[in-house]
């Protein structure tokens, strides 16, 4: 028996009954198009929520003021007074998993320039807080050594600021701005990095010399973070311990006093977050498989009804010479062929409901290899699994019980 | 005399409904020979059905044997009847059992269609030629529902003939059919016979069985009588005799 003549009949067969066969097939492309689209979303989001971590910078780790469980309450970090210009010195010089330091001050203040003025976030660090942050330049240049000594009055600008300054796509090099009333000369912009997924618009900074923001505008004793990067990704819990030791000996911490900083490394972060997506896109994915379940119990029916209906024709073909296992053959290639192409549709339809996810609701999607293999084996697998059954009623037919049924 | 080409031996078969045993058939022991041509009669009833469905391998007897071509059937599993079935028997129905929304030409190629030794070119031809042999190489790509009822017996024996079988079996042929067109049918049968195929048919006309070489008469599940036919009834020449019932023609001449 030549298995392509079995295809043309099992062909044929789903052709007559076009509509039938299309329903049919309706669930498992609605089942295959949500998981697709499940799974893209999800992992789009998850992409989305990595690429925010990363844009926190390179092997970065934190430092901030502050025990992070003091009085229970985790909020506290970064609200005392506990981290001294000193203590990034001290990092910088002794830890040798560490290859940059800045220290970190940052307010909110007013800048005007000409007739404008905007409200924006300024940070005050050194060379290394633009390597750490991964912030290129866009025009101009950063500070230069005498800049960070001197305290000098200059700024390097983020692409909101600009446009909000000058306009957009003006060049504000060698212009003078005012913050909170005192004069400061711009030197460079930023590349811009647009928004990340908790919705902050990473254009919209100031970053001066460290010094300038510490000593001129803030006047302040303690700084807010130390911002810190490992000499490699896998060195990163490494050089955190090492940290902590070198903090807790400039402290004067004895043994059993709880640390009186907080560290956090970006590998914390994107684990946290990149465990929440997971679990988010393997619920979603689980709950449209069930339709794609749902979809093999509705290519199980219509077989079991194409069974009874053709129990005669089963019978003639088993007359003159049939098999049951070509009977069977007849039935699975129904079956795998509704899953397949159901399937194949699924994954088109999936597809472009991502696109459209993607293009209305803003949402960033991601097409992977995994989930079209997933959807494509899945719906395969239901094709055989639900098809079986009807199939192996069709072949244990008795040819004289098919004949006489009415 | 040639060799017995069907062997039954004893043959019974019961049917059970519920507490009720229905014996169909109560020991048939019969012996048919190649070049055969015989015509089972008998009362509704009487076991032909049964009988020609076991002939048939269509059905298994409760007990008793049976040799078709030097095979004891009864040794046969399922899958070895089927591939049987398909090489060696030709089976008419009475109700035809033409497959519906297939062509004529597609229900003839069906027996070949399960044989692995018959490529899809050597198919068509076969069943061209045995359409051709019946006189509807014309209605090829007809559908059954578009043929008469003559027609559609004449491409099932078309679809009996095409895998070259054994023996070709038919059960009440032409109980659906009008006398003339019964009679095409015999006259099939009957040159089909004299190029050597082995026929059995059951009918209960006795005009029809007039047309075989020999007459087995079935009551309550058994053989009451087997004669060989004296005076052989020629189907070609009585069709020439056979009054024309042509009402265009009438008008015509009245
Ligand atoms: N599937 C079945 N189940 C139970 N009893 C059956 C079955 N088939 C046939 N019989 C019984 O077996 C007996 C013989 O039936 P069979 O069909 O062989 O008769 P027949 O000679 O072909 O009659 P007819 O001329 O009406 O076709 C009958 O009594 C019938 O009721
Ligand atoms: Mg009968």
């Amino acid at each position: 028996m030549r298995i392509s003549n079995l295809l043309k009949v099992a062909l044929r067969s789903l052709n007559r009954n076009k509509m039938r066969t299309f329903l049919t097939m309706l669930g498992i492309i609605i089942g295959v198009a949500s998981v697709i689209a499940m799974l893209a979303i999800g992992q789009g989001s998850k992409q989305n929520v990595q690429a925010s971590v990363a844009s926190l910078g390179i092997n970065s780790i934190m430092v901030f003021p502050g025990s992070s469980n003091q009085g229970g309450v985790r909020g506290g970090a970064g609200t005392t007074a506990t981290l001294k210009v000193d203590d990034a010195l001290a990092i910088a010089e002794r830890c040798d998993l560490v290859d940059h330091v800045s220290p970190v001050v940052q307010t909110r203040a007013q800048v005007i320039y000409g007739a404008q003025n905007w409200n924006t976030t300024i940070v005050g660090g050194n060379n290394d807080y633009f390597y750490i942050r991964n912030l290129n330049i866009e025009t101009g240049n950063t500070f230069t050594e005498a800049d960070l000594r001197a305290a000098s009055k200059v700024c390097v600008l983020g692409q909101t600021v600009v446009t909000n300054l000058f306009g957009a796509g003006a060049n504000p090099i060698g212009r003078t701005i005012r913050i909170n009333q005192i004069p400061f000369e711009v030197v460079g912009t930023l590349s811009p990095k647009g928004q990340n997924t908790f919705g902050r618009d990473e254009d919209d900074i100031i970053i001066a010399p460290f010094n300038t923001v510490y000593k001129r505008l803030m006047n302040s004793t303690y700084i807010n973070m130390i911002l810190v990067s490992a000499i490699s990704q896998n060195s990163m819990d490494a050089a955190t311990a090492q940290i902590g030791q070198v903090l807790r000996q400039t402290h004067k911490l004895g043994p059993g006093t709880p640390d009186d900083f907080t560290i956090r490394n970006q590998a914390e972060l994107s684990n946290i977050f990149g465990s929440v997506t997971k679990e988010m896109t393997i619920l979603l994915a689980a709950i449209a498989s069930i339709s794609i379940v749902v979809g093999g119990i509705g290519i199980m029916n219509i077989m079991l009804v194409s069974v009874t209906e053709r129990t005669r024709e089963i019978g003639i073909r088993m007359a003159v010479g049939a098999k049951g296992s070509h009977v069977m053959t007849q039935f699975m290639i129904e079956a795998i062929f509704i899953g397949i192409l159901g399937g194949i549709l699924g994954i088109v339809l999936g597809v472009l409901v991502s696109m459209l996810v993607a293009h209305f609701a803003g949402w960033p999607i991601s097409i992977t290899l995994f989930s079209i293999l997933l959807s494509s084996i899945f719906s395969v697998v239901v094709g055989v699994f639900f098809g079986w059954y009807p199939a192996r009623k069709a072949a244990n037919l008795d040819p004289i019980d098919a004949l006489r049924y009415e | 005399m040639s060799e017995a080409i069907i062997s039954v031996q004893d043959l019974v078969k019961t049917y059970h409904m519920g507490a009720v045993n229905v014996h169909a058939l109560r020991g048939i022991t019969l012996a048919v020979k190649q070049g055969e041509y015989l015509a089972i009669m008998g009362a509704s009833g009487s076991g032909k059905t049964t009988f020609m469905n076991l002939l048939g391998c269509l059905d298994r007897p409760t007990s008793g044997n049976y040799f078709l071509d030097g095979v004891n059937v009864n040794t046969y599993n399922k899958n070895q009847l089927a591939e049987f079935r398909g090489k060696k028997i030709g089976f008419v129905f009475q109700s035809f059992n033409l497959l519906a929304r297939t062509s004529a030409l597609e229900n003839v190629e069906l027996p070949l269609f399960y044989n692995p030794a018959v490529g899809s070119k050597e198919r068509k031809e076969r069943a061209m030629h045995a359409l051709e042999s019946v006189g509807l190489a014309d209605r090829q790509s007809s559908l059954p529902n578009q043929l008469s009822g003559g027609q559609q017996q004449r491409v099932a024996i078309a679809r009996a003939l095409v895998n070259e079988p054994v023996v070709i079996m038919a059960d009440e042929p032409t109980g659906n059919l009008d006398t003339r067109t019964s009679y095409e049918i015999m006259d099939i049968f009957q040159s089909l016979n004299e190029k050597g195929s082995t026929i059995v048919m059951v009918t209960h006309e006795n005009d029809i069985a007039q047309f075989a070489t020999r007459n087995v008469i079935f009551r309550d599940g058994r053989i009451i009588a087997d004669n060989q036919i004296q005076k052989r009834r020629n189907a070609a020449l009585e069709l020439k005799n056979l009054p024309v019932l042509d009402l265009d023609n009438e008008i015509e001449e009245s």
